[in-house]
Parts: structure tokens; sequence; C-alpha cells
């Protein structure tokens, strides 16, 4: 499975990094913000995107629009990972299309399990 | 003299920093009284700081001694730190978001946005803001060493 991490801080991806790969995930490409995953997800086959909110450039909420109002890249899930855990945000989120919401600070475990959930789903 | 925070305000910040090393820097941090100051003698060589807007104003600032800052990065990180660098400086901003982002879920009513970190390096600094907002300052004890939350808030309520 081809996923791709989101986030400015290079921190995080280095932590979602870990995390997937402890879960057995090898192919893993990073992207620092939205404009730069929207880039990398046009180039295509990607099977799942981690996505943080605030980003400079383009933010995680934006890129998740645009992600699913492109037909070439709707149908690749994305968990949002962020800091924003106001309830509001995350049925903006939802709304918008995000198949799973991961609020820091997380467990590995529970990153790891809304990994899984959603990958079972798009099975 | 400036408006000072109340407990309800502050204490999501607290609870935030509790949490987030907790989970995410596996230590337990106590924190100490609050008060206005930082204590005498404590000396800090590394900052995170956020900014805070919308119905409240102010920014939420962890400043941390130089060793105290790479055990916590390393802890963070999971792996180690040995230098106040481009790692570091991330790990320590990260961590400011996660807290600001955390305590503002606590406080919604405000409708906070929080800004990029920004990060200050440099050795025994003080942080300066608005003379108008008080900072609150919460001394904290953890594995790695002791560090300090400061945060300056004002609501327009």
């Amino acid at each position: 499975m081809k996923i791709l991490l989101v986030d400015d801080s290079n921190t995080m991806r280095r932590i979602e990094k870990n995390t997937l790969e402890k879960m057995g995930y090898t192919d893993i490409q990073e992207a620092v913000d939205g404009a730069d995953a929207i880039s990398k997800l046009t180039a295509g086959g990607f099977e799942l995107v981690l996505m943080d909110w605030n980003m400079p450039n383009m933010t995680g909420i934006e890129a998740l629009k645009v992600i699913k109002a492109n037909p070439a890249t709707k149908g690749v899930p994305v968990i949002m990972v962020t800091s924003e855990s106001e309830k509001t945000r995350i049925m903006e989120a939802i709304q918008a299309g995000a198949a799973n919401y991961v609020v820091k600070p997380f467990q590995a475990e529970t990153l790891q399990e809304k990994i899984s959930a959603v990958t079972k789903k798009a099975a | 003299m400036g408006q000072t925070i109340k407990v309800e305000h502050i204490t999501p910040f607290i609870d935030a920093t509790i949490k987030t090393f907790a989970l995410m820097v596996y230590s337990e941090a106590k924190p100490g009284k609050v008060g206005l100051i930082a204590s005498a003698g404590a000396r800090f060589d590394v900052s995170g700081i956020i900014g805070l807007s919308g119905k409240a104003q102010g920014t939420v600032a962890l400043s941390f001694p130089r060793i105290t800052a790479l055990k916590v990065c390393s802890a963070f990180v999971g792996a180690r730190v040995l230098a106040l660098d481009d790692i570091a400086t991330d790990a320590i901003g990260e961590l400011a978001n996660i807290i600001a982002g955390a305590a503002k879920g606590e406080l919604s009513r405000y409708q906070i946005q929080i800004s990029l970190p920004t990060v200050i390096l440099g050795d025994d600094h003080e942080l300066a803001g608005p003379k108008h907002i008080v900072p609150m300052v919460v001394p904290f004890q953890c594995a790695q060493g002791n560090f300090n939350l400061v945060v300056r808030f004002k609501s327009e309520s």
C-alpha cells in the first residue's frame, strides 16, 4: 500500500512513518503542505493519505476539498491527523470527505487503530 | 496593570501539557504553582511559541533549558537529538502546536485560531509580550528536567 504523509512538521512525519512501518507499511512518501500533497497525489498510485490541518501554503482542509473534488483522487481515503480538536472542525472534515480523524496528542495505538479501520473499509 | 488570566483559561493549557507529555513524550509532567513571573534563577535557551487569535488573543509558549529540550525532543522524536538543530526546533514547535490545539478545543467558545509555531533560540533568553496581557507562568517538572509553560490570554468577555 502506497501512503502519503502530509505535515509541515518533520517530527510528526517521522512519528507517523515509524507507526506505519511498525504496522508493516514500507511504501511511504511525504509532503510538506497541502499544495505539495496535491501535486504528489495527482501523479497517482496512493491508497491512503494522513493529513495535517494547519500548514503553510495550503491547509489540510483546503487540500482535502481539492482531493475530493478531483475524480482522479476522490477515492483515496484521507485521515486527518491534527491538533484541531473542536467538534466543529471534526464535523467540517468529515463533511468534506475525511475517512477518519485523529486528534493530537495521540497514542501510537490510536493512530494504528484508525488506519486499520480505514484500510479494512477500503479493501 | 494588564488583564490577568482566569483559572478557567489557564487550566486547559496545563491539562493539555500534561496529556501531550504523557502520550507523546512518554513522561509525566508535573505542574508547579502558577505565577506571574518565572522563578528566580530559571534559565531557558529554547522556546516554542504559538499565537492565539479570535475572540481571545495571546500566546502560549514552552520554554526549556538546552539539556531538557534535547532530552524532551529525543523522547518525542524517538531518536537521540544531540543539538538544537532543525530537528529539535521542529519538535519544540510541534509540541507547542499540539498543546495549543488541545487547549483551544476546551476553549471553543472563544473560536480561537492558532498560528504556525515560532521557535526562539538564545542562551538565557526572556519572552516579552504586550504589557496589557499579563503572562501566567506554570513551572513543570518531568523526567527530562524542568520547563515553563507561559500563557498570555485575553478574552473579549
